[in-house]
């Protein structure tokens, strides 16, 4: 007997939350797991992405305790890969977003040493900002 | 033979700061085929990294300013046609994929061109190219003419990295198989290598606070250069070029036996083989010392 | 003040108050009762200590300007601006380079800039603040300097900033980078510098110091003042 998994209200809300702010409908998701196969970081993830995925369809918001948002530079490897036309790297936004939006910052902008400084070209930083900082 | 090309070109704020061997070299080679690269007046930012959340229109106003730079240019007769030139891959991505959210959101135009009240609306009559996208049959050809020093001994492994290829709508090639740098490579006379990591990221701004992600993928890419048969990596990304060039430093750190690779910005190459002056290769400014190659193979 | 002096009503902290048409914010102020302390400095629009944010009746804009400069209008609504926090990194000039690179050193919040364009609109002096920002990150000193060399430090450039930068103390920054290393260099200022260092106006300024009070303001008042 096929059976049913029905998402509580916070469940619900989440996944309303992510889809609203990656303009991606989770819920096609097939669960092949090509997005992962293929991404250039997945070594350095705690969770995959296609488990990304698969937590934020169910509603699980544990997914935004996972390092893999953080991990993940939209190289858009798994955006141009997906079988479904979905936009992994959108995803991984919209939870970054989510945080970022409560300003908690993913970086310290005072911890540039000064080596780095003179070494990191301005495109490095201005980057590292926009994806971390809120 | 066509006329020679004048476009308007955004240079993005690495090109003036760390990566300047990569403008200067691309500057003068273009001139050498009829290309003069026309810099835009009072551009900003780029708006990299692309802001990817459907509400984020903030993210989006620094792209839109520079493409209205280059509608006043056209207005007041300063620049012919709708094209704004890059040679910077990510500066390309960021401004061509703004470009085309607001040109399919008519909405979200309203909201940034209210937004920046004090500025002409943009009407989106601008087209976002990257260097890559001038080098059709015609160009090609006159590369080659031009090409005085031959690069037949050098083997160049083409690195894409992401934001030329990706995503597909984005990308001027075909993201799994691109062959647009392979062009230009042949056309120098230069040997393109076959390689695995051509289009692999390099990571990226990780490169800032994360940099051991970045060591270890920069270290996969230049050893599949290396067992590919590459003796050097080009680039249209100052990003890349940091990450596979300056962080090789950090590499032998940690790897003792590794063997460096110098790594050029695609231009330097051209340059190179139109025989031009060393001021213009700018090869001070790349971090792995390219001149033991060049001079081993005859070019310097 | 005459009886057919028309008024207008200001808001000063959300409290109505009736003031005389054509006051400056500050003059609508201390006419209402308030006694600055701070935020108000030299009144003539150069010192930049009074900062201030106001919306107008029926226009949907915060603006800022100074309230020296800024005369009011009927039914405003104004809030001063005593101080405005903001970090400002020690250096040492000998040891900084003028590059992208200090910047990302000393103010990195520089580098968070989304050309919004919002601090230019905030500034009660003209500046192109957004520009001098984007000028840094390009690594053009001479050019950052130059766009904001008319800079009073009131800070309303920072209080809007939506990146939270210091755009005023990031300005200070490229002004000395580029009165150290860009500017070319004066002969005379040398020459004139070497002379103090020698002790030529050393006996003068003992004088000076020393004179009685009403004699100092006589020798002011009679100065020479020379224009070549």
């Amino acid at each position: 007997m096929p059976k049913k998994i029905t998402l509580n209200d916070k469940g619900i809300e989440f996944l309303k939350k992510i889809q609203e702010l990656s303009g991606e409908t989770i819920t096609l998701c097939d669960q092949c797991g090509t997005c992962s196969g293929g991404c250039p970081f997945v070594e350095d993830m705690d969770i995959t992405p296609s488990q990304i995925m698969r937590k934020t369809m169910l509603g699980q918001t544990d997914v935004m305790d996972s390092k893999t948002m953080w991990i993940c530079a939209s190289c858009y490897t798994c955006t141009v890969r997906c079988p479904r036309m979905l936009d992994v790297s959108k995803v991984s936004e919209a939870l970054r977003q989510v945080k970022l939006r409560q300003a908690i910052d993913k970086i310290n902008i005072d911890d540039i040493t000064p080596e780095d400084a003179n070494e990191l070209p301005s495109i490095a930083v201005v980057s590292a900002f926009r994806k971390f900082t809120g | 033979m066509k006329e020679n090309i004048k476009i308007p070109y955004f240079p993005g704020c690495t090109l003036k700061t760390k990566a300047k061997n990569f403008e200067v070299s691309a500057i003068e080679a273009s001139k050498m085929i009829g290309i003069e690269l026309t810099e835009i007046p009072k551009w900003n930012c780029c708006g990299v990294v692309s802001s990817l959340s459907t509400d984020d229109l903030m993210k989006h106003i620094a792209p839109v300013r520079n493409l209205i730079r280059v509608q006043e240019m056209n207005d007041s007769g300063q620049a012919n046609g709708n094209r704004l030139l890059t040679l910077c891959s990510m500066c390309f991505n960021s401004m061509k994929r703004t470009n085309q959210r607001v040109k399919n959101k008519p909405e979200d135009m309203k909201s940034i061109n209210d937004f920046m009240y004090l500025e002409k609306d943009y009407l989106g009559g601008v087209e976002v190219i990257h260097y890559f996208e001038l080098l059709d049959e015609e160009i090609l050809g006159r590369i080659k003419e031009k090409s005085v020093k031959s690069l037949k001994d050098l083997k160049i492994a083409p690195y894409y990295g992401c934001m030329l290829l990706r995503p597909k709508d984005i990308g001027i090639d075909n993201p799994e198989e691109p062959s647009v740098m392979e062009n230009l490579i042949s056309s120098l006379g230069g040997k393109p290598v076959k390689w695995d990591a051509k289009s692999r990221c390099c990571g990226s701004y990780h490169t800032v606070n994360n940099k051991d992600i970045v060591i270890n993928l920069a270290k996969g890419i230049i050893e599949n250069a290396r067992k590919s048969g590459a003796d050097t990596i080009i680039t249209s990304c100052p990003l890349c070029a940091f990450n596979l060039d300056n962080r090789q430093k950090e590499i032998i750190k940690k790897d003792h036996g590794f063997r460096t690779m110098p790594v050029f910005y695609f231009s330097q190459l051209m340059a190179v083989a139109f025989g031009l002056k060393e001021e213009f290769i700018g090869l001070d400014g790349n971090y792995i010392d390219p001149k033991p190659l060049l001079k081993e193979k005859k070019l310097i | 003040m005459s009886d057919t002096q028309k008024m207008v009503k200001v808001y000063v902290m959300g409290e109505a108050y009736m003031v005389p048409e054509g006051s400056t914010i500050v003059g609508a102020f201390e006419y209402a009762g308030f006694q600055l302390k701070r935020g108000v400095g030299c009144r003539e629009g150069f010192c930049g200590a009074c900062a201030t944010v106001y919306r107008e009746k029926g226009d949907y804009k915060l603006k800022g300007g100074l309230g020296c400069q800024t005369v009011v209008t009927d039914e405003m609504y104004i809030a001063q601006i005593p101080f405005v926090p903001a970090d400002k990194p020690i250096y040492d000039m000998d040891e900084i380079t003028p590059d992208a690179g200090t910047f990302m050193n000393l103010y990195p919040s520089v580098f968070r800039c989304v050309s919004c364009n919002t601090c230019t609109k905030a500034c009660p002096q003209d500046i192109q603040v957004m520009d001098y920002i984007q000028a840094i990150i390009k690594g053009d000193i001479a050019e950052a300097a130059n766009l904001s060399f008319d800079c009073i430090r009131c800070g309303l450039c920072a209080l809007r900033c939506p990146a939270e930068i210091v755009q005023f103390n990031a300005a200070i920054l490229a002004q000395r980078l580029y009165g150290k290393y860009i500017a070319p260099k004066s002969p005379e200022l040398e020459v004139r510098a070497n002379e103090i260092i020698e002790g030529k106006y050393v006996k003068e300024l003992e004088e000076l110091a020393t004179m009685e009070k009403q004699k100092l303001v006589d020798k002011y008042y009679n100065r020479e003042i020379k224009i070549s």
